[in-house]
């Protein structure tokens, strides 16, 4: 590995490394606890106000139909967020960061 | 109204089904699919010598195909006729499965898929022993695998042996075999790279077929999905578009909902893909596209189940099989004769014969890379040592996958898949996540709270409803909740936590350090 222990070092100590880790971790926490809040809330109203899923919108159409098929949308969107916030942001700093280690 | 010609048609079906004949359409569709899977095997034995060949495709499979793969590996004909069979019987109720099974794929995203990717080499057991004590770690997570392996493959053959049964008049015990044998032969001599392949063709056989079926489908309702759902509610009521009684205690739906979401995050054929792909960016484009995939097909199954509810007729579906397994082949020989149903359930043949590949081969590689290398040659492999224990392991489970076929035949076996999630979420899932996030995880942590999930969702189900009750026919259950990953998880969690702090590792925290490099940059990864 082209890498010397010295650089790897001080690559992890550096604030910029330090602030991508945390961001990524905070872009992470905040989807994946968006993800359960819906998920976990939508197993509540289940359990709990069935009644208000079984309303109907129209004459043949309840709102627990485009609720529980947002809910699959929405989680394939917010794989999308994820991946267009990485592309365009992560990579980046990580390529930067990834030149300072290997030309170290 | 059209509803008096539907049931006309509901009440004819009987008389006019071919199921359980043998339909030539399908016989040759699916020796099809075996010959252009046959040949993909010899291709891709050409091209698989090393143990990253074997295990992992070289790693050159790119990110689109892997989500593909990814989907192809999740939706198997449990789900396509499970699900299918649920609604069209159930109603609602069986979209808040599907949503369950798809709503763990964004935390793969979010907690697991890339630092697993940079981290591990060809299991998960890779990344929790990353920084930690190798023996310990690898064998209890290959118990955790394993024991999540078999019972998923249980579930698949007992269904696999039923289904083939019903669809073709081919016997039990034969059917089995078949699906032991060719898959065995794509593992063995194909390894990872036949089957990606043998995944990606299925997935798109299983969308393209699902999707001429709802296509089918709504024509008869003008193409107007209210127009179906209209019909439904004349035939059955209003209540078939909402929540019934799939939730009866709120408990066993949160605990059932952790075990769909996170077990997904922890099933070892699945995380096993990701090492598949050339890199980390790679590895989160291959969740996205299964996830949109995965989503495509659970709302194909929706509208699948109501129009054989609407079509076919609850009565005519429950007559064939209590479940409604049968719901989605109905409709296609209902909407498109004798000839798409024939390609339909030649479909479902291959999606079976595709799953248990890909659980086979994480199965073989849990047993030769955690155990034979990291735990016997403790960690010195040479590779042809490694690559022969990986054949033999496959061979092994492959014989194993169809004696317990046989040996579970007639045995209710549906809770299994239930189980296996459990395992999942509470042995697989907590360990592996801890790992890449906490810097004081300790080896005993890991191991106490692999074993803990393990254990507890074994106990735990034999006392639950599903099995104290439901097959051993005591009148009370011990344990209240049919799936016990609401405790297991937690417990599995707390221990891991509890027992990190009482006994710090000072090695493995400096060691959380020096690994970022690899886990945020991917420097150093394979």
């Amino acid at each position: 590995m082209p890498t010397s222990p010295d650089s790897s070092q001080k690559i992890i100590d550096s604030p910029e490394f330090k602030k991508l880790v945390s961001k990524r971790w905070l872009v992470s926490l905040v989807l994946t606890i968006t993800m359960l809040v819906v998920y976990i809330g939508f197993l509540l109203v289940v359990a709990f106000r069935r009644e208000s899923l079984a309303a109907k919108i129209s004459s043949n159409l309840t709102w627990a139909i485009p609720i529980g098929l947002g809910i699959i949308l929405f989680a394939w969107i917010l794989t999308g967020i994820y991946v267009f916030w990485a592309n365009n942001h992560y990579d980046e700093a990580v390529q930067d960061l990834k030149n300072k280690v290997l030309n170290a | 109204m059209p509803h008096h010609t539907l049931l006309l048609q509901a009440a004819t079906t009987p008389a006019t089904s071919t199921l359980g004949t043998a339909n030539p359409i399908s016989i040759l569709m699916f020796f099809l699919f075996v010959a252009v899977t046959m040949y993909i095997t010899y291709w891709a034995a050409k091209k698989t010598k090393t143990g990253s060949e074997f295990y992992a495709a070289g790693r050159n499979i790119s990110g689109f195909q892997n989500g593909l793969a990814l989907a192809g590996d999740y939706m198997s004909a449990a789900s396509f006729l499970g699900i299918a069979g649920m609604v069209a019987t159930k109603g609602y109720d069986g979209l808040i499965y599907s949503i369950g099974f798809l709503v763990g794929w964004p935390l793969i995203m979010f907690l697991i898929a890339e630092p697993l990717r940079n981290l591990g080499k060809y299991t998960f057991a890779d990344v929790v022993a990353y920084r930690l004590k190798q023996r310990p770690i690898r064998i209890v997570s290959s118990v955790g695998s394993l024991l999540t392996i078999s019972f998923y493959l249980i579930a698949q053959m007992v269904g696999a042996g039923g289904l083939i049964q019903t669809l073709f008049g081919l016997p039990y015990e034969v059917a089995v075999v078949v699906v032991g044998c060719v898959m065995t032969a794509y593992v063995l001599f194909g390894g990872m790279l036949a089957t990606t392949w043998v995944q990606i063709i299925k997935a798109v056989l299983l969308l393209s077929g699902a999707t001429v079926l709802v296509i089918l489908s709504l024509s008869k309702f003008g193409f107007n999905p209210l127009t179906l759902f209209s019909s439904v509610t004349e035939q059955y009521g209003d209540a078939m578009l909402a929540p019934g009684g799939f939730i009866s205690n709120p408990w066993d739906a949160l605990s059932l909902g952790l075990a769909l979401m996170l077990g997904t995050a922890g099933l070892p054929h699945i995380l096993m893909r990701f090492y598949t792909v050339p890199d980390a960016k790679a590895a989160r484009k291959s969740v996205f596209v299964a996830t949109g995939f995965i989503g495509y097909f659970y709302l194909l199954t929706f509208l699948i189940g109501f129009a054989a509810m609407a079509l076919v007729g609850k009565p005519v579906i429950e007559g064939i099989d209590k479940g409604g397994n049968m719901a989605a082949l109905l409709l296609a020989e209902q909407t498109g004769g004798t000839a798409f149903l024939g390609f339909i359930a030649a479909v479902a043949f291959a999606t079976i014969l595709a799953v248990v590949a890909g659980l086979t081969l994480s199965g073989a590689s849990s047993i030769s890379h955690d155990l034979y290398v990291h735990v016997i040659k403790k960690g010195v492999s040479d590779e042809k040592g490694e690559m022969k224990v990986a054949k033999r392991a496959t061979l092994a489970l492959g014989l194993l996958s169809i004696l317990l076929g046989l040996v579970f035949k007639g045995q209710n076996v549906a809770f299994m898949v239930g189980l296996a999630f459990s395992i999942a979420a509470s042995a697989n899932f907590p360990a592996l996540l801890m790992s890449i996030i906490w810097k004081r995880f300790t080896t005993r942590g890991a191991v106490w709270s692999i074993l803990t999930g393990a254990i507890l969702s074994l106990v735990l189900i034999v006392l639950s409803p599903t099995i104290w009750v439901d097959i051993l026919h005591n009148e009370e259950a011990i344990f209240p909740l049919k799936n016990p990953a609401l405790v297991s998880m937690t417990s599995a969690f707390l221990v891991g936590i509890v027992v990190s702090l009482l006994q710090p590792e000072p090695s493995a925290a400096l060691k959380f350090e020096s690994e970022k490099l690899r886990t945020y940059l991917g420097i150093g990864a394979e």
